[in-house]
């Protein structure tokens, strides 16, 4: 069914906060998302000409870098982007199989690789880019927010996260229920003022952004009059002057 | 956005197809177009096949076409659904309009007749909403989007029934709503152009708010996340160079909407059959393929704020 389940006051809202402060953009999330996922529910995901120019396949992750600001205010940002598991998306609504469906007990959106007809329109509904068609099976494939671990009994509990969560090495993305105001990812967005992107579309993305954090102050360089190591002409004092600004 | 051969053929020819079934519904009972069985029948076999090559066409496009029929599932939400709805079932009346003429059933051919034009403007109202519902693209948001699709429909549909009718020396009301048609898309589509050709609206999402990276300041790409292109720049991505578009444009409203409007005028002012015949099958090829040059570029002028992403426009 693609009408969107009704909204309930403590509806469970499972999704993502990623942390724009400390990313890297190492690819990590995206690269083990592909690794899981190719094999699990939505899998195999396609790759054609792997080994070649060319090369290109679906991905659930797409790590962006964006320069934000100006002069000494201005930052490189890493930017992964993936389904933000919309409370009101018209991903859902548009699909004309039922195909594409929202969950009402944890707000999963998925797709039902059974029925997709591969039209293609709920990825021109999406505005964020994050459903991708398999050109070799002719359907349409998103990210599951793992739904084949988080819930899955027979791999440790440590364990049932999202497999991009699982793999950050700087513990940039965190997983749970922003739905529940007292969640540690909830407590997290309201303490960083965590965002959602293009919220004047009305989706309602659930998936939350942390800004950078501000630097405090800008470093103003060096100081024209303190003496520079080559200013020191007596090597005794250029010794200890490099021993103790170490 | 992608202009898919699949789906711009599959506008014009359905579009033309029910335009044509829809004026053949409403004209028969009035009078104004030739009452004879074989007119009928041909007037509804050829609009017919401009349906069904249309529809085959969209499903061709397809990953999955052997599924076709879930689409009519979901039609309490979907727009895409609502379409094969209608689609499907304006066959309905087409069967017994095509029976009743076949038949002779007299006055409830007229009723079959005005029901297959109600389903043609219910399935080219459908085809209008799939886009102008997709909120991430602001060019088919736009409020001329579905009078734009009836429009050419009309347009076109009027022209192949006044060139089919011509044969029987009877083409004047068709042809009268050709021309008048032909300056009604004109003008639709000027407007429309005109509109889009204009700064966005202040609401429309910039790359600032698709990142959040606002607060910050100014925001823009710096390394993109992969070196090859993919599903979405192909898809969403495309976008065609600014004179290519000018050019489209002049084809699309000279060729396809002007030149049709004067010969339709000059077979209204030429008597007999031969003339209008020729003039009005003149204005349908040209209506065509201005049409074409228009769906192709409904699509290419689309943008989807999936490129904010990645080149920030
Ligand atoms: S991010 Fe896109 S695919 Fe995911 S729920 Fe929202 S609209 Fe649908
Ligand atoms: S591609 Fe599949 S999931 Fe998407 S709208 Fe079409 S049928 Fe539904």
């Amino acid at each position: 069914m693609t009408c969107l389940p009704e909204i309930r006051p403590g509806q469970k809202k499972l999704g993502l906060v990623i942390d724009l402060d400390t990313c890297v953009g190492c690819h990590a999330c995206a690269t083990n998302c592909k690794e899981w996922n190719a094999s699990g529910h939505s899998g195999p995901l396609p790759d054609f000409k792997p080994f070649s120019a060319g090369a290109e396949g679906v991905w659930f992750n797409r790590v962006h870098s964006y320069e934000a600001g100006e002069g000494g205010e201005g930052r490189t940002v890493h930017f992964p982007r993936s389904c933000l598991h919309c409370e009101t998306p018209d991903c859902v609504t548009v699909c004309p199989t039922g195909a594409s469906y929202k969950r009402a007990e944890d707000g999963i959106v998925l797709v039902n690789h059974d029925t997709c007809i591969g039209c293609g329109l709920c990825a021109w509904a999406c505005p964020y880019g994050a459903r991708e068609m398999d050109e070799d099976e002719g359907v349409m494939k998103k990210c599951t927010l793992c739904v084949d671990r988080i819930y899955n009994e027979t791999i440790p509990e440590a364990q049932r996260q999202p497999a991009c969560v699982l793999t950050c090495p700087t513990r940039a993305r965190h997983f749970g229920d922003l739905g529940d105001p007292d969640s540690a990812v909830s407590r997290l967005v309201a303490e960083r003022g965590g965002t959602g992107l293009m919220p004047e579309l009305g989706y309602g993305p659930v998936n939350r952004y942390l800004p950078p954090r501000r630097t405090t102050s800008v470093d103003p360089g060096p100081q024209e009059d303190a003496p520079t190591p080559l200013d020191v002409k007596n090597p005794l004092l250029r010794w200890m002057d490099k021993v103790l600004s170490r | 956005m992608n202009p898919a051969p699949s789906i711009v053929l599959f506008t014009t020819a359905s579009g033309a197809g029910y335009g044509m079934l829809f004026w053949l519904g409403l004209l028969r009972p009035l009078g104004l177009v030739p009452q004879g069985v074989a007119f009928g029948l041909i007037a509804l076999g050829l609009a017919v096949f401009l349906i069904t090559i249309g529809l085959l066409s969209s499903m061709a496009h397809l990953g999955h076409p052997e599924r076709a029929w879930r689409a009519l599932s979901q039609w309490r939400s979907s727009w895409l659904s609502r379409e094969g709805v209608a689609a499907v079932a304006t066959f309905l009346p087409i069967l017994l309009l095509g029976l009743g003429l076949i038949l002779g059933w007299g006055a409830l051919t007229h009723l079959f007749g005005l029901l297959a034009a109600a389903g043609a403007v219910a399935t080219v109202y459908c085809t209008g909403m799939i886009y102008a519902s997709l909120k991430p693209i602001r060019q088919w948001r736009h409020p001329l989007v579905v009078p734009g699709y009836l429009m050419l429909s009309s347009f076109s549909g009027a022209t192949i029934l006044a060139m089919t009718a011509a044969y029987w020396g009877q083409a004047w009301a068709p042809a009268l709503l050709a021309a008048l048609g032909a300056a009604g898309a004109f003008w639709v589509k000027q407007s429309y152009w005109r509109d889009i050709d204009g700064p966005a609206p202040a609401d429309a999402p910039t790359i600032e708010s698709a990142t959040g990276l606002g607060a910050i300041g100014r925001t823009r790409p710096l390394e993109p996340p992969h070196t090859e292109t993919n599903y979405l720049l192909r898809e969403m991505g495309f976008r065609i160079a600014r004179k290519h578009a000018q050019r489209l444009r002049r084809v699309a409203l000279l060729g396809g909407f002007a030149v049709p409007l004067a010969l339709a005028v000059l077979a209204l002012l030429a008597g007999g059959t031969l003339w209008p015949v020729l003039l009005l099958s003149l204005a349908t090829s040209c209506a065509l393929l201005g049409l074409l040059a228009e769906r192709w570029l409904m699509f290419a002028e689309a943008t989807h704020t999936v490129t904010l992403y990645y080149t920030g426009r």
